[in-house]
């Protein structure tokens, strides 16, 4: 099947080139597997602990796609497995902090899922909700005050923690200043077992941007390619000092919040099941055959090496060591741990 | 502002100190910002940063909304990314919404990170009381940061203290809690070495030597620990006065020093009794110094009620004065 | 930035009698005689401090007429002097405060203008900023909780107080929980030094109900009768089970923040002049004089009182004792005060 651009049917591409769908799916893919992967390592008694991230999967990688690799900043929270990979990180970075490895970019000392990374422009975030969205705009601040255009700091964070008060500074601050911040909510209708419905009175959190005086919009989830354009919209506008934007991306938790969590505790399974119906993963994969983009043996093939790369990463990171006792000591300060100077 | 004199060092208040060494400190650096409310066209409630929104701008002298956990957090931010904030809280009284932002973020991020990321940050605030602040602008609230690693803490008395503290803060790469005494800041005047220094955390300064009992103080406090070690040098009591400057790291040998001397150690403090600073110092000499000790380590402190109230009785009650602290090293040396 | 202009001050009655509109004129003048009593003792070294609240009389008279005393509950800010005193706290109270007496209802212990009230529904407040919202919308769950209907919470704030992450929390709450509470903002355009610009993304406070889901409501601030109305429009819904509303009364500070603050350091006397144009003392008077609810003469009868009752307030207040020392030590917990147990 020819590789080049032609205009096929109906499909909005955005600019996509074929090669970017399937960069797209595959990391879709990907996330899935290792998303997956966390949680079969936990059952097998392997590791402690796993978010899921499944339902998020087309709205990470179309917003990775919208990244600018070593310009943008990328402030995410614990549940952008898919987001991290497809800016740059690494199944084995992931699974390094999944075994809690000293070769983990944290040395292990954060929960899984808490990734940074300098090199990728990841910023170091805590489990705090929204505690993350300050050091996002402060870090946008730094931008615009070194005169840096064509750079921008793009934040996620789910449906709940935008009744955060910090959420709340957050856009404020940025909105007075004009900054290059991007603030994209992932609203997958739940936190923990929070429904909308407790959560705020009003579920569509973009009619907030007016109230701050900031361009806001929505968009469907779901829709890896819609995605990718409504970020790519927000984070050129940003990046060229058109100050920042709310957009909220719709989709779905399906899984429980954590290997630590049971949500049949609080919705129905009927519930769940119907709303697989949307389940990007398997949507894109239509899409992609649907339009010639890829072929079914393609697909099988990438699945197979999507697994491998899962499985590859998983041994590699098994395989290294625990952070030693003492290195509970370093990184206190620059200096000496101690509290009291001799 | 203040006289020149020819020995190379300015006499000024804390005040002054504060506003020279930000000053100097946003001329050498253009990655220090200051961030705040009222910070920029009012040049602060006490008027340190006054006209520095015209001479450095308002990008780099930022009013903020009211919003205390984001001015802390766009700090923590900008420090992540490269700048070298100093984030004022207008009253420490108002710090409280900050409070994850300082030990849950700022104090963990280079631990978390594994140094990857860290955080040079000074939150700069001023506290204390004996202003008729009330309970709302008279708090001490060293006690509740102390106890947090990856958090730096100082409180200087004086205004030199508060030029080489300040810059070293500023310098530190690693996030710094400076405490300003706000009753210090015009009462308090003194000789300011002119030019760049720093004073390292850490570090106590035995403001006046002795031999038969040790004070150790910090903040306003130690202003009247000297006042009353003074007053009974004439009866030939002789007490050693001990400025912690330093709350977090400690100065653990200036302490140790001095008790193996003069076997006995009273500790002095605005903040509330029940764990404050006193209470890490008395156990840590009772674990290193025991038989060195001639009496019981004493504490005088502030009484454990939330705050000293509006009305000048209530304030009095709960603060010491120079003539209670002489009662209580007198008592002690006689012990 | 365009601003929304308040509408003229225009006479239209809104069912008050002519009592209760002198009754109005009274409190704001009683309003600016005790805040200008708190600056002259001040100056006169009697007290250590004072706060001003001039350009606040309008809208402070009439929320207060519109809030029903013995049902409602008040839960204020502290430059909210002629509201306290238009639901029932006395100018002796107000000078009890001022001079920290042992009769004042903090016995002493809180800043000026901090009142509490459980008899008239006041709550006790603290001067940290929005710390007072969550309360009001804690107090307005308990009355929902216990089937009270006919009976909300008003609580205010300035502009500033809308930045801080717990006005978005207690707002969010109130609207998931449609709860018997009105958020009525008194936009003076200063926070001490910070002008709106710096403060927020777009001038208009009450633009953000939407976004949260609730009704919002503009007023002009210094229309006592606008105000009264559209507070008790917003009330009665709240009472009867309607749910909150964001009001905003554009209104001006005259005077600086407090004693200790100097504004001319920040802002130009000519706004300051030009905006007295607008005091809603003289337009009031002016008002009914003009539809001959009041002679010059009583008008300057009416004077003459607030001025005798805040003198006879003044001398009762002064002439009372402090608190004792050892009160410090009462009141900490329901028993006792020390942290060791024996």
């Amino acid at each position: 099947m020819a590789s080049t651009d032609i205009a096929r049917g109906s499909l909005e591409r955005h600019g996509l080139s074929d090669e970017q769908l399937r960069a797209i799916f595959r990391n879709m893919l990907l996330q899935r597997q290792l998303d997956n992967r966390g949680f079969q390592l936990n059952r097998q008694g392997k590791v402690p602990f796993a978010l899921g991230s499944e339902g998020h999967e087309a709205l990470q990688a179309g917003a990775a796609m919208a990244f600018d690799r070593g310009k943008d900043v990328l402030a995410p929270y614990y549940r952008d497995l898919g987001l991290c990979l497809g800016i740059g990180l690494t199944p084995y970075e992931i699974l390094l902090s999944i075994f809690a490895r000293a070769a983990d970019h944290n040395g292990g000392r954060q929960f899984p899922n808490h990734y940074s990374s300098k090199a990728a422009g990841l910023m170091s975030f805590s489990s705090i909700l929204a505690a993350h969205l300050p050091h996002a705009v402060g870090a946008a601040y730094a931008m615009k005050y070194r005169g840096e255009t064509g750079r921008a700091v793009l934040a996620t964070c789910g449906d709940g923690t935008t009744s955060e008060g910090e959420w709340h500074e957050s856009m404020n601050f940025a909105a007075v200043h004009k900054l290059p911040f991007v603030m994209l909510v992932e609203n997958n209708e739940w936190a923990i077992s929070t429904p909308l419905a407790k959560q705020m009175a009003q579920p569509e959190i973009w009619k907030r941007a007016a109230g701050y005086g900031i361009p806001g919009s929505r968009f469907n989830g779901f829709d890896p390619i819609q995605t990718y354009a409504a970020v790519k919209e927000a984070m050129d506008r940003a990046r060229s000092g058109g100050g920042p934007a709310l957009i909220e991306g719709t989709c779905y938790r399906y899984l429980a919040h954590s290997t630590d969590d049971n949500d049949m505790t609080y919705r129905t399974r009927e519930e769940v099941t119907q709303r697989r119906s949307q389940d990007p993963v398997p949507a894109f994969e239509a899409v992609l055959l649907e339009h010639g983009i890829m072929d079914a043996a393609g697909i099988e093939a990438m699945r197979k090496d999507t697994l491998r790369e899962t499985n590859e990463a998983t041994d590699a990171a098994e395989a290294m060591p625990y952070p030693q006792p003492a290195e509970l000591y370093t990184h206190v300060y620059e200096g000496a741990w101690q509290p009291w100077q001799s | 502002m203040a006289v020149v004199s020819t020995t190379g060092s300015t006499v000024m208040n804390n005040v002054e100190a504060v506003r020279a060494t930000l000053y100097e400190a946003m001329k050498n650096d253009d990655r220090t910002v200051i961030l705040g409310e009222d910070v920029g066209a009012r040049g602060n409630v006490f008027l340190i940063t006054k006209d520095f929104i015209g001479e450095f701008g308002e990008r780099r002298v930022i009013d903020t909304p009211i919003a205390e956990a984001s001015i802390v957090g766009i700090a923590v931010g900008m420090a992540m990314e490269g700048l070298r904030p100093i984030a004022e809280i207008q009253f420490a009284d108002f710090i409280y919404p900050s409070f994850n932002q300082i030990v849950g973020e700022a104090a963990k991020i280079r631990y978390r990170s594994n140094g990857e990321y860290t955080c040079p940050l000074v939150i700069r605030t001023p506290y204390g009381g004996g202003v008729r602040g009330a309970l709302s602008h008279s708090v001490s609230i060293e006690a509740l940061f102390y106890h947090v690693p990856g958090l730096k803490i100082v409180a200087p008395a004086f205004p030199a203290d508060v030029k080489g503290l300040l810059n070293a803060s500023i310098d530190d790469p690693d996030p710094v809690l400076f405490l300003e005494h706000k009753k210090t800041y015009r009462l308090i005047k003194g000789e300011v070495p002119n030019g760049h220094y720093t004073i390292p955390l850490g570090k106590a300064n035995v403001l006046k030597e002795g031999s038969q009992l040790t004070v150790v103080s910090y903040g306003l406090y130690v202003h009247w620990a000297l006042e009353a070690a003074r007053s009974l040098q004439d009866d030939g009591v002789s007490v050693e006065v001990i400025d912690l400057r330093s709350i977090r790291p400690m100065d653990k040998t200036a302490i140790l020093n001095s008790v193996e001397k003069t076997h006995k150690l009273l500790i002095v403090h605005e903040d509330n009794k029940f764990g404050g600073i006193g209470a890490e110092i008395s156990a840590m000499v009772a674990e290193e110094a025991l038989f060195n000790l001639d009496a019981p380590i004493r504490r005088l402190c502030g009484p454990d009620v939330p705050a000293m109230g509006y009305a000048l009785p209530l304030e009095e009650e709960f603060m010491s004065s120079p003539a209670e602290m002489a009662d209580a090293m007198r008592e002690m040396v006689k012990f | 930035m365009a601003k929304s202009k308040p509408a003229p001050l225009d006479f239209v009655r809104q069912g008050l009698t002519d009592t209760q509109l002198v009754g109005i004129l009274r409190t704001m003048l009683m309003q600016r005689t005790l805040e200008n009593r708190g600056f002259q003792l001040n100056r006169q070294g009697k007290i250590p401090f004072a706060s001003a609240s001039e350009g606040h009389e309008g809208v402070q008279a009439g929320a207060a007429m519109a809030f029903e005393r013995g049902k409602d509950v008040l839960v204020p800010y502290y430059r909210d002097l002629g509201l306290a005193l238009g639901i029932g706290v006395t100018p002796y109270e107000v000078l009890l405060s001022l001079f920290a007496r042992a009769a004042d209802h903090s016995a002493g212990r809180q800043f000026p203008h901090h009142y509490a009230s459980r008899r008239l529904g006041l709550h006790s407040i603290s001067s940290v900023i929005a710390a007072q919202l969550p309360h009001a919308v804690g107090a307005a769950y308990a009355l929902t909780y216990r089937g009270e209907t006919g009976r909300a919470v008003l609580t205010t704030f300035g502009d500033g107080a809308t930045s801080e992450g717990e006005w978005h929390e207690a707002v969010n709450f109130a609207a998931i929980h449609r709860l018997p509470v009105v958020f009525l903002c008194e936009n003076n355009e200063w926070a001490i030094s910070t002008p709106l610009a710096k403060q927020m993304g777009q001038p208009d406070v009450h633009l953000r109900a939407e976004g949260y889901g609730i009704a919002g409501a503009l007023v002009n601030g210094m229309d006592p009768i606008a105000c009264y109305t559209v507070v008790g429009e917003a009330l009665a819904r709240a009472r009867a089970g309607g749910g909150p509303t964001l009001v905003e009364a554009k209104c001006y500070r005259f005077l600086a923040h407090t004693t200790d603050d100097d504004d001319s350091a920040y802002r130009s006397r000519e706004e300051v002049a030009a905006r007295r144009r607008d005091d809603p003392i003289p337009c009031f008077e002016r008002l009914l004089l003009e539809q001959s609810i009041l002679t010059a003469e009583e008008a300057a009868a009416l004077k003459r009182s607030v001025l005798e009752e805040t003198n006879d307030a003044t001398d009762r207040a002064e002439a009372m004792a402090y608190p004792a020392a050892l009160d410090l030590y009462d009141r900490v917990y329901a028993e006792g005060w020390q942290p060791w147990r024996a």
